[in-house]
């Protein structure tokens, strides 16, 4: 398909185009190609099987009721910080404007990813995972780590796990049994969780995918957009409405008929090789339904999912603060570095406050959610913290740099893209 | 491991202190704020109470500048520690949701008083103990820049004699003591100016006049010339060495305890402001849908959300900041950052509260406006915005005062 495109822009930049009156039928043409000519069914990638015999699921406990106001992780997380940090700044940074270019993540940094456990931070240790409470803060500690390296290879890398904490949250024995275990291994399945659609306005309460019951299975149509890796997903977990009009989540696997895939690559997180999903008619068993259809468990799932994208905005915010503070002190102009003026000393100033900000009320609703209480302000509030100020740390870290933001010679620009979108972005990760 | 909910252990003082707020503070605002310079005799009553309090261990340190600086508070088996610092934080927001003018007017918690407990001996302590300290630092030529005061501190035998001019004292008119920032050596700058308390009826201290304000109407903001004022030269507080390295930055540490306080003035106003909007806008039939993205929400309800969102930012920031105090963690940067995104959120947030609520918010039938005009002083003393913006960006730069101006 790359070949394809660079033939096609060759054709479009020839005069003779022009001269022929060629150019508004070939236009047309290109448009429906790229509507339609991408779509490709979703690959079978694995067969899933019940592993596990179990007598009723299995759950992370929750972190129980505390006494004191505390900002300092637990050892287990710390090591975890140090071990997904020197992951990120080691093989995640030198490749994140590759990963960028090619709008994909490489599969050698997905298996390293999987080699640290990074899909199976919400997996109860009965189920192969690593830890017996609740990890929301974990796993937004990790996140953040990750994106501090690059925000797209971070969501590549995070989309599967949200998947396995998702089912190990809410699944049921046979859910648990047949698909957890995979998330535990080596050999992770390329997972997400399939939520946004693509119109304005988009609200995850109002879903216009429809699941519809007939005999013993549910019927999904409708259009999935943004979702990491879509193409090569081996396992989704997809936000549609049920009959009642209520949003429930469904369990699809890779290959089901009348599954689809388009690429959809985006303003940011490239990296995630993000695409749409197209279900037409897509049939899958009663038992494939999440949590019993409760709303308040998909209420829950959104708000997971949010807070995963706060977390990264975190951390690509924090990489645009640790790349703004030595660039204003190096650079000079009038004789002395930049950073000797309060309008860039005190946009840094503001960046530092900004990013702490976002942190801090990231982990308040992760917290929460790792008690078992009610998070759903709290993590509003972060989501609305970590798009409005994370966008403008995305644009005041760019004007830090004047021109050499907007080139690609420098990371910057990426980081603008990445922090817009993932104030955008609907479902997709989840902590 | 990590937990930003209040400490069930300061839930009780926080309840206490909300019952002042509501029970005391809000029914008497309006007075003051008309009755400028009245003396609000109803706090006496409410001094004597958190004196006790205090005495008695429980809600140590629940209302005002002195309560922090302290080194108290258990330590958990870890070793995280919730102290003095965050205790005084969570009842001055309580009962600045009451009045910030009135807390301010609150007898014996003044910022003198935080300054005594942070650089005092023993013997000075004793000695001031109980007393009501104001702090008097700015002069007519020197605001922000406390280098350039002018106020000279000449020994004279076993005394300092004092000359000069302050002004913008909060509580100079009602306090017994004021911390008197005056330089023994003008040459010298910063590491030559020293605080000293004087005492209020010192004949040397000459009452100039009491300001008429925006806001905050209910606490005296006094002006004084100090004239051949005499003080023992044992009221000096600290060392009367003129150490380059060390005199100033102990006269400015005092800053890191009570810069948190004022961040926490800052959203006990805001959050008055929320509460009350919030109901208001609810009578309207308007409400926050927290499960729905703000853009498809009414536009007055996204910028509530929006409001509440920085707030929380600015309230974690300023929790963030005191239990470092409480910890012995270094928390100057993190202390700047609370007063810088608490003073300017919570004037945004006032003002912006005013307009979803029209006229009621304009009114003086209602405090949303009076809210408004107290809330802008927690932008400007303690440090300004600007100050503080400066102070991070040093810290975050490694720059100097000279090179960043």
């Amino acid at each position: 398909m790359g070949l394809g495109l660079r033939a096609l822009r060759n054709v479009a930049s020839l005069e003779l185009v022009d001269r022929a009156g060629l150019r508004a039928p070939l236009e047309r043409l290109v448009h429906s190609g790229s509507k339609n000519g991408f779509r490709t069914a979703v690959a079978a990638g694995r067969a899933f099987k019940a592993t596990q015999q179990l007598s009723r699921p299995a759950r992370q406990s929750t972190t129980g009721s505390r006494q004191l106001f505390d900002l300092t992780p637990t050892d287990e997380q710390q090591m975890l910080q140090e071990a997904f940090g020197d992951f990120a700044s080691a093989r995640l940074r030198p490749a994140a404007q590759d990963a960028d270019g090619a709008g994909a993540a490489p599969d050698e940094l997905l298996a390293q990813s999987a080699e640290l456990g990074a899909a199976m931070l919400g997996v109860p240790e009965e189920l192969g995972g690593a830890t017996g409470e609740r990890s929301a803060v974990t796993t937004v500690l990790v996140a953040e780590k990750l994106a501090h390296g690059d925000m797209g290879l971070a969501a590549a890398i995070l989309a599967p796990g949200g998947v396995a904490t998702a089912i190990s949250l809410w699944g049921d024995t046979a859910q648990q049994s047949r698909y957890v275990e995979p998330f535990t291994g080596d050999d992770v399945p390329a997972a997400a969780l399939a939520v946004m659609e693509p119109r304005p306005l988009f609200d995850p309460l109002e879903l216009q995918t429809t699941a519809v019951r007939r005999g013993d299975a549910w019927v999904l149509n409708g259009v999935k957009s943004l979702v990491p890796r879509a193409a090569r997903a081996e396992l989704l977990v997809v936000a549609a409405r049920t009959e009642s009009g209520a949003p429930g989540l469904f369990i699809v696997e890779g290959g089901t008929a009348g599954l689809l895939s388009e690429p959809e690559p985006a303003m940011g997180v490239r990296a995630a090789a993000t695409g749409r999903l197209i279900l037409e008619d897509v049939e899958v068993s009663a038992g494939a339904l999440l949590g019993g259809g409760d709303p308040d468990v998909y209420r829950e799932c959104v708000a997971r999912a949010r807070l995963a994208w706060c977390a990264l905005s975190v951390g690509t915010g924090q990489a645009m603060l640790d790349y703004v503070i030595p660039y204003v002190n190096e650079r000079r102009a009038f004789g002395e570095p930049v950073s000797h003026r309060q309008a860039v000393a005190f946009t840094v100033s503001d960046l530092a406050i900004e990013v702490d900000g976002m942190r801090l009320a990231t982990l308040r609703a992760a917290a929460l959610a790792d008690a078992g209480k009610p998070f759903s302000r709290e993590a509003a509030v972060a989501r609305h913290l970590c798009s409005e100020r994370g966008m403008a740390v995305g644009s005041d870290g760019v004007q830090m740099l004047g021109g050499h933001g907007y080139v690609k010679e420098y990371p910057v620009e990426r980081w603008y893209r990445d922090l817009r979108s993932a104030g955008v972005i609907e479902g997709a990760l989840l902590v | 491991m990590i937990d930003l909910e209040i400490p069930r252990k300061f839930e009780g003082l926080v309840a206490q202190a909300h019952q002042v707020a509501t029970e005391v503070f809000r029914p008497i605002s309006r007075k003051y704020d008309l009755a400028e310079h009245e003396y609000p005799k109803e706090l006496d009553m409410l001094a004597a109470l958190i004196d006790g309090m205090n005495e008695g261990g429980g809600a140590a340190g629940a209302a005002g500048a002195a309560g922090v600086g302290g080194r108290d508070g258990a330590e958990a088996a870890d070793g995280n520690r919730n102290g003095s610092n965050m205790s005084t934080c969570l009842g001055v927001m309580e009962l600045c949701w009451g009045d910030v003018g009135l807390l301010l007017s609150m007898p014996r918690q003044g910022l003198g008083n935080s300054a005594i407990a942070a650089v005092a001996d023993d013997e000075q302590l004793e000695r001031f103990a109980g007393k009501w300290a104001a702090m008097a630092i700015t002069e007519p030529e020197a605001g922000s820049d406390t280098a350039a005061i002018r106020t000279t501190a000449v020994l004279d035998g076993d005394e300092y004699v004092l000359n000069g001019e302050k002004i913008y004292v909060t509580s100079g008119e009602r306090a017994e003591l004021v911390v008197v920032w005056a330089t023994l050596d003008p040459k010298q700058g910063r590491a030559a100016i020293k605080s000293f308390v004087v005492e209020r009826s010192n004949p040397g201290l000459k009452l100039d006049r009491l300001e008429h304000k925006l806001g905050i109407r209910a606490s005296d903001t006094a002006a004084f010339r100090l004239e051949d004022c005499r003080v023992p030269k044992e009221n000096l507080l600290g060392s009367p060495e003129i150490d380059t390295k060390k005199s100033f930055a102990g006269a400015m540490q005092t800053f890191d305890n009570t810069r948190p306080l004022v961040a926490a003035m800052a959203l006990g106003v805001a959050k008055a402001c929320l509460d009350e909007t919030r109901e208001r806008l609810s009578e309207a039939g308007v409400v926050i849908d927290y499960d729905r993205p703000a853009q498809s929400q009414v536009a007055a309800a996204a910028e509530l959300l929006s409001l509440e969102a920085d707030y929380e930012a600015a309230r974690l920031l300023t929790l963030r900041a005191a239990w470092m105090a409480d910890n012995r963690k270094p928390n100057s940067l993190q202390a700047s950052e609370a007063k810088a995104k608490a003073g300017r959120t919570a004037t945004d947030i006032a003002l912006r509260c005013v307009r979803l609520c029209g006229s009621i918010g304009l009114g003086e039938s209602e405090l949303l406006e009076k809210w408004a005009r107290d809330v802008k002083i927690l932008d400007l003393f303690e440090g300004t915005q600007q100050i503080q913006l400066l102070i991070v960006a040093r810290q975050l730069l490694g720059k100097s005062s000279a090179e960043l101006k």
